[in-house]
């Protein structure tokens, strides 16, 4: 049962059944992925309509504002709840975290699964709600009391986002207790994988502050459903107790999303650099965990602009300034890594060097917004909006890509690499520069977020007119690039167990791809033992 | 605790109003963004370069001649780590201290409302804005007098707008329940926009109006015109409403 070979037994049970009732922590990690990926289709389409809509001025393509809100709404709501998140921390985290610490599986594989399906049921939810009458058009943020006045239905949302938190909560709980109690003998603290540290960081944060959004859209529903006031000022409530509760999760989960794309990252360029992370321990305990200690008291720089005491304002601005202090560690850690290394350049250490581009440009453009003095112009400008979009939608997109490389002769046995492969990067890489440079330059000049007109600003039609090219360009790459996985899963070149040689347990120990129970033997490593021991003297 | 709290809410206050009330000469903050946007583009585009032009010399300098060959770079010892770390968290801290000290003194020009700003009430809808004069007139669209500073108090009947002023590089949130203000200074004759900034619903990207600042004369004529005709006429912009705005209203 423990050996690979011994699933040749099992080949009677029908496919899709092993895989619904699975408890296998690959498989539920290759279902995260199926669901995620599905995910990114649908609201990458959403973008391109986006992205047309605003391709002139006037009235393009949609029939009226109010569709065009809602397909804003649906590309953040599920690039972020149904792409990155559940990507990153549901993918990555559920296949390779366990063999990265030689566990045979988590530690409640079971609860495993029911996370899994709980994402899934949450999907089905979110999806349905284009198919009721008068579709949510509240945008992911979904701020009272237009989210209680509008006539949308928002109870869909409500309800994905409950079924996701227990989603992640039960997840969190689960790799929580598998990495402090299932680590292969020997492993000590200082000898995880940065991508395991970045992901128990992440769902340190999941745990701590998921309750808080629950209560917030909670309370949203009773406002529209039944009647209560909670952020009704007519009736003594307040508008802005919402924000507050949301940006008190949602700041964090900005960090979810982050942190996880950061391990993957180190993972890639440790392999493909063939050096140890330079300065391990100031990465670890005070770039990770420093980002998890701050990332609670930052979340006024979402509302500069709300009318806050000018107090919290200022203490926000000093609090949000000092996240570049964590980041930057961790900044200096990638940029050491490469150090007198030995770099093999392939599609995943392409999409590593691309990363390292997209947390400069997305970290340092945060500064001016840490500013209250600058955002009060910024505030909702296409510049927040390309800001955002860069250091975390792209640069966690491209470490998930880079990762999906990475690993894709572990999880099939085969590479990915190849032709198609560098010609869908190039094309992700020029594509999301062309669509985004432009928006940076109109956002300061003062174009807002969240218009699909702009008859006041007809000097940045060209702009958007590039932009909307851009996002083509990109569409090709990820058409290219899906076409890729598919194609070199079935007919990829053959690879070996650790193609590139890494020191990793996921690549060492396992076949490829890992069967049930993972390693055949029990691994043991000594004290001298480490995932990025590559120079031995 | 609470007299903890009290204290350094105390001497918070104290710190603001000082420095937020100083005696000085008449701010101009869109003046004071462009010279700090400059001063963090600078500050921004100096670590950027450096760090762009290390990592860009050792992709290159750095490739592995063959499969075989590792990474040479040594352990760091204990003094070199904590080094590594404590040196680059000193300059990333005094380099956020510099920008969030120029950052406060621009916010104080943009909070201290000059004693002899102009009050311009402002409401928002969905989807239009109202200003209402010091002498009750009500109008659609906001003019002012050249070198008159304007005080705007904001609130928001139904959703939560935002007073966005791209050309004078400010914006507020509009909300129902409470008041908000920001104070503006139109120093030369012009014709600029107000947009909203908050998502709003169906026709946010149509909530715009144009702002004028006009000579004093030609102010006190518009003015007085207005007070006597009022040309706003919500039924009228009501029947123009297209039948996704009506849904979208209700």
């Amino acid at each position: 049962m423990n050996t690979p070979s011994a699933t040749a037994g099992h080949a009677a049970t029908p496919a899709w059944k092993e895989w619904l009732y699975t408890t296998d922590h690959k498989r539920i990690g290759v279902l995260y992925l199926i669901g995620s990926m599905a995910a990114f289709g649908v609201a990458g389409l959403m973008a391109i309509i986006i992205r047309l809509e605003q391709m002139d001025v006037g009235m393009q393509y949609i029939s009226s504002g109010t569709q065009y809100n809602g397909f804003l709404y649906f590309h953040g709501a599920a690039m972020i709840l149904a792409f990155l998140i559940p990507g990153l921390t549901g993918f990555a985290a559920n296949y390779f975290l366990p063999l990265m610490i030689a566990a045979r599986d988590v530690a409640v594989p079971r609860i495993n699964a029911f996370s899994v399906w709980l994402f899934y049921f949450a999907i089905v939810l979110a999806l349905l709600s284009f198919v009721i009458p008068d579709a949510p058009d509240i945008m992911w943020t979904g701020y009272p009391p237009y989210s209680i006045t509008t006539a949308a239905n928002t109870s869909f949302y409500v309800f994905t986002v409950h079924l996701l938190g227990f989603s992640s909560i039960l997840g969190a709980v689960n790799f929580l207790v598998t990495v402090i109690y299932m680590r292969a003998p020997g492993i000590g603290w200082n000898q995880l994988n940065i991508f395991t540290w970045t992901t128990i960081a992440a769902f340190v944060l999941q745990l701590i502050f998921i309750p808080v959004l629950a209560a917030a859209v909670t309370l949203l529903l009773f406002d529209k459903y039944l009647g209560t006031h909670f952020y009704d000022p007519a009736a003594g409530g307040d508008v802005l107790l919402y924000q507050n509760l949301f940006w008190f999760y949602s700041h964090p989960a900005v960090y979810v999303i982050f942190l996880p794309a950061v391990g993957i990252l180190f993972e890639i360029l440790t392999t493909m650099c063939k050096n140890q992370v330079f300065n391990y321990k100031a990465a670890v305990y005070a770039g990770i965990w420093g980002i998890v200690g701050i990332a609670g008291i930052v979340w006024i720089h979402h509302l500069y602009v709300t009318g806050m005491p000018d107090w919290l304002r200022l203490g926000h601005m000093v609090t949000t300034l000092l996240i570049s202090v964590p980041v930057g560690i961790l900044t200096l850690s990638m940029w050491g890594t490469l150090y007198k290394s030995a770099i093999t350049y392939n599609t995943a250490m392409m999409y590593a060097v691309a990363c390292l581009y997209l947390i400069l440009i997305g970290g340092l453009t945060g500064i001016p917004l840490a500013l209250p003095s600058l955002t009060i112009h910024l505030s909702e400008t296409a510049f927040v909006m390309a800001h955002f979009h860069f250091i975390m939608a792209l640069f966690a997109a491209f470490a998930l890509f880079g990762g999906i490389y990475y690993w894709f002769p572990k999880m099939t046995g085969r590479y990915a690499d190849g032709g198609l492969a560098t010609t869908s990067f190039w094309l992700n890489f020029i594509g999301v520069n062309v669509t985004f440079i432009p928006l940076f330059i109109i956002g300061v000049e003062g174009m807002p977020r969240r218009y699909w007109d702009y008859q006041m600003f007809p000097q940045f039609d060209g702009m958007h007119e590039i932009a909307t090219y851009g996002s083509f360009i990109v569409a090709a790459g990820m058409l290219l690039q899906f076409a890729n996985f598919i194609y070199a899963a079935v007919a990829g070149k053959k690879a070996p167990l650790n193609p590139w040689n890494s020191q990793s347990l996921e690549w060492t120990h396992t076949q490829s791809p890992p069967g049930p129970g993972n390693f055949i033997d029990d691994v043991v490593v000594d004290e001298n033992w480490s995932p990025y021991n590559y120079n031995k003297d | 605790m609470r007299l903890l709290t009290a204290t350094i809410t105390m001497a918070t206050t104290a710190m603001l109003s000082t420095q937020a009330f100083a005696e000085g000469n008449l701010a101009n903050p869109p003046a004071a963004w462009e010279e700090l946007w400059n001063t963090v583009m600078l500050d921004i585009t100096i670590i950027g370069v450096i760090l762009a032009v290390a990592a860009v010399w050792m992709l290159f300098k750095f490739k592995a001649t063959s499969p075989e060959q590792v990474g040479t770079a040594k352990k760091l010892t204990a003094v070199q780590a904590i080094s590594w770390a404590l040196i680059p968290a000193a300059i990333f801290m005094a380099d956020d201290f510099y920008l969030a000290a120029k950052g406060w003194t621009v916010w104080n020009d943009y909070r201290r409302v000059p004693e002899n700003a102009m009050e311009v009430k402002v409401t928002g809808y969905q989807w239009y804005w109202e200003f209402e004069y010091e002498d009750g007139t009500v109008t659609d669209e906001l003019v002012m007098p050249v070198g008159q500073p304007v005080v705007l108090r904001m609130t928001a009947e139904d959703v939560i707008h935002d007073f966005g002023l791209p050309h004078y590089r400010v914006k507020e949130d509009v909300m129902p329940g409470r008041i908000t203000y920001i104070w503006i200074n139109p120093i030369e004759a012009n014709e600029t926009i107000v947009q909203c900034a908050e998502f709003c619903g169906d026709a946010h990207s149509d909530m715009w109006t144009s702002v004028r600042a006009v000579p004093q004369a030609e102010f006190d004529a518009w003015l007085s015109a207005s007070a006597e005709e009022s040309d706003f006429d919500i039924d009228e912009w009501k029947a123009s409403w297209t039948k996704s705005q009506m849904t979208a209203a209700r």
